[in-house]
């Protein structure tokens, strides 16, 4: 069972110190060939810490880690040729055109100037950049950027690829381009191993989640697995009509079998929902029972209470360094877990109904 | 991405080294990424192109008549000169632009990547001898529109441009190391030129020597840079390979062979 083909990236006891920051300290990671695995933290947990070991650009100060079978310090030329690394922010040269970029890199992976002409051009086809191929890098997009930035990463087609935080400051439209390019990925045969501020990015993409915190693994295990430790949903709702709250009450308490919650200000009610499919049955209700709702949406735990679960410290406890980086090399402000775009209606569009 | 398939990583046959043939293609590819950046950005060449321009002219009016007593005759004694400092001079670019390059995102990627180790500070190095030859050609060419006529020929012309450009590809060595160790691309600027105006201003570039104090001459005399002009000017001026040449190519080697392995290792600890 345990044979080495099994297994895209097995690592024991990580660690990395930076002065006396323990950055990683002690992670182990087993990643299943062929899966998407998602390493879920706040900033400065160590996820990006943890990549760059595991992709040879940092040394680790303990443990061991090998790439399907292959130690990442003694065969470091080995693991590079079968890993594809896209960071948190775009590596690709900014002052050369996208074309030139893919050039570039293609020709570093080996394949001949006709080859990688070939090869540069399918993968901006691929990628939706053809129209920019020979536009200056400065006047990109971010989505455009990291698209690129993917792109470069699948010349040599790895088959493990590591994407640290691929979402981070876009747009959810672009966001969700990017989850559908990933799973696309997967589709081929790729591992990919991807790190996420957003539970519910790694709720989309991961076949298995560690969740890390102050450099360990705090919990691992399913999407699902992680949820029902955190808890349940909730359901927002605001009518239409003030004055049908109390029959709308009336009408969860029964569905539902819940207690639900009025927050007077806004005139919107909420409850716990330990099943999120049980709202069809509740707007069946409310159609029949002939009330308006203006609003209605199911939230997902956010990362902050994930992380109260699991750690009993809210994520942003992690007090970043002085000048506001963490060792992940992000700025505090992308770290909002609960971010409008993270959880609530962008992230569960199936479940918002507006009107 | 349905064409593609994924062929299984461990099933595949790899290599933990890096051979030579491998290592030199790589650096030509870096160095083409070069020779694309000085394209797009072309006022990073300003100190190739504007400077041996304003600097020959400077010098040639300004010292002409009190050096050598005309602008005609000075022109031999200049020129040399004038090309060993500004082709030096645009060595520690290397340095700096290394510096900045290895801030980048990009090197991340290039890191990652199964390539030679070396290869994107050989490229970078590689590159700007194309800088070397833009300073060189256009310091001649000065040098020609003004009145020089060197009587040595073209050939020997050609040989000491090629001269001046190995020596500085050498010196550029000094400048990476520093690029390589430093914190930030400012900090090699300073560094870089603290070292590079004792060694161009105090040689015999501009002045003859027997001007000079005599502790100034001592310095000027051991210094390479003075070999360095006196070998351009015999082989421009008289077309003989003499015996400065033959000392600054030792010390080019020199330099080389001491911080090529200085600035490597320090290259791969951080890479």
């Amino acid at each position: 069972m345990t044979h080495s083909s099994d297994w895209a990236v097995e690592a024991h006891g990580l660690v990395k110190v930076f002065g006396d920051n323990r950055a990683v300290d002690g992670v182990d990671l087993s990643v299943r060939t062929g899966t998407v695995y998602g390493v879920l933290g706040p900033n400065g947990a160590g996820k990006t810490t943890t990549i760059r070991m595991l992709a040879t650009l940092l040394k680790p100060d303990g443990g061991d880690a090998t790439v399907f079978g292959h130690d990442i310090r003694r065969e470091p030329q080995i693991v590079r040729q079968l890993i594809g690394v896209t960071g948190q922010y775009a590596s690709v040269d900014e002052t050369l055109s996208a074309t030139e970029n893919l050039m570039l890199f293609s020709r570093l992976n080996g394949l001949s100037r006709a080859d990688a002409r070939r090869k540069s051009s399918e993968l901006l086809e691929e990628f939706g950049l053809s129209e920019a191929a020979t536009r200056p890098l400065k006047k990109f997009s971010g989505g455009m950027r990291r698209r690129l930035d993917l792109a470069a990463s699948l010349i040599s087609q790895p088959p493990l690829i590591f994407l640290d935080e691929p979402t981070t400051g876009l747009d959810p439209r672009t966001r969700s381009q990017m989850w559908d390019t990933i799973r696309r990925l997967v589709a081929t045969g790729s591992t990919v191993l991807l790190t996420t501020q957003y539970l519910d990015e790694a709720d989309q993409l991961a076949d298995r989640i560690a969740v890390i915190d102050r450099g360990i693994v705090v919990a691992e295990g399913t999407a699902g697995e992680l949820k029902a430790s955190v808890g349940t949903s909730s359901l927002l709702l605001r009518l239409a009509d003030a004055g049908s709250l109390e029959r709308a009450r009336h009408a969860i308490l029964d569905v539902l079998g819940v207690e639900s919650v009025l927050t007077p200000e806004a005139g919107r009610i909420t409850a716990p929902m330990s099943d999120p499919d049980s709202v069809t049955d509740l707007l069946i209700r409310l159609r029949a029972d002939g009330i308006a709702i203006e609003e209605l949406s199911v939230q997902q735990p956010t990362l902050d209470e994930v992380f109260l679960a699991l750690t009993g410290h809210p994520a942003d406890d992690e007090a970043p360094s002085p000048d506001g980086t963490s060792p992940d090399g992000t700025s505090p402000d992308g770290s909002a877990p609960g971010a409008p775009g993270a959880s609530g209606t962008a992230s569960t569009p199936e479940l918002e109904t507006a009107r | 991405m349905t064409a593609l398939t994924i062929t299984p990583g461990a099933s595949r046959t790899l290599k933990n080294h890096v051979g030579l043939a491998q290592t030199v293609r790589n650096s030509f590819s870096m160095a083409g990424r070069g020779l694309i950046k000085m394209r797009r950005t072309p006022e990073q060449l300003i100190d190739v192109t504007v400077q041996p321009i304003i600097f020959t002219l400077m010098f040639t009016y300004i010292f002409g008549g009190a050096i050598a007593g005309s602008v005609a005759d000075y022109l031999p004694l200049l020129i040399p000169g004038i090309l060993v400092q500004t082709v030096v001079t645009t060595s520690v670019v290397t340095g700096v632009q290394l510096r900045e390059d290895m801030d980048k995102g990009v090197f991340d990627r290039f890191k990652s990547l199964p390539i030679a180790r070396i290869a994107p500070l050989a490229g970078a190095l590689l590159a700007d001898t194309v800088r070397y030859a833009i300073a060189t050609t256009l310091t001649f060419a000065m040098g020609f529109a003004l009145g020089y006529r060197p009587e040595g020929g073209l050939g020997a012309v050609v040989l000491a441009g090629l001269l001046v450009i190995v020596c500085s590809w050498a010196i550029s060595w000094i400048f990476a190391f520093f690029g390589v160790i430093a914190r930030s691309a400012a900090s090699v600027q300073g560094i870089s030129f603290l070292v590079l105006f004792p060694l161009t201003f105090l040689s015999n570039a501009f002045v003859p020597v027997d001007t000079l104090p005599p502790f100034l001459q001592w310095f000027v005399n051991v210094n390479p840079v003075s070999h360095l002009v006196t070998a351009v000017r015999d082989l421009a001026n008289t077309a003989t390979f003499g015996g400065d040449a033959w000392i600054s190519l030792l010390g080019a080697a020199i330099i080389v062979a001491v911080f090529a392995p200085l600035t490597v290792r320090a290259y791969m600890k951080k890479a």
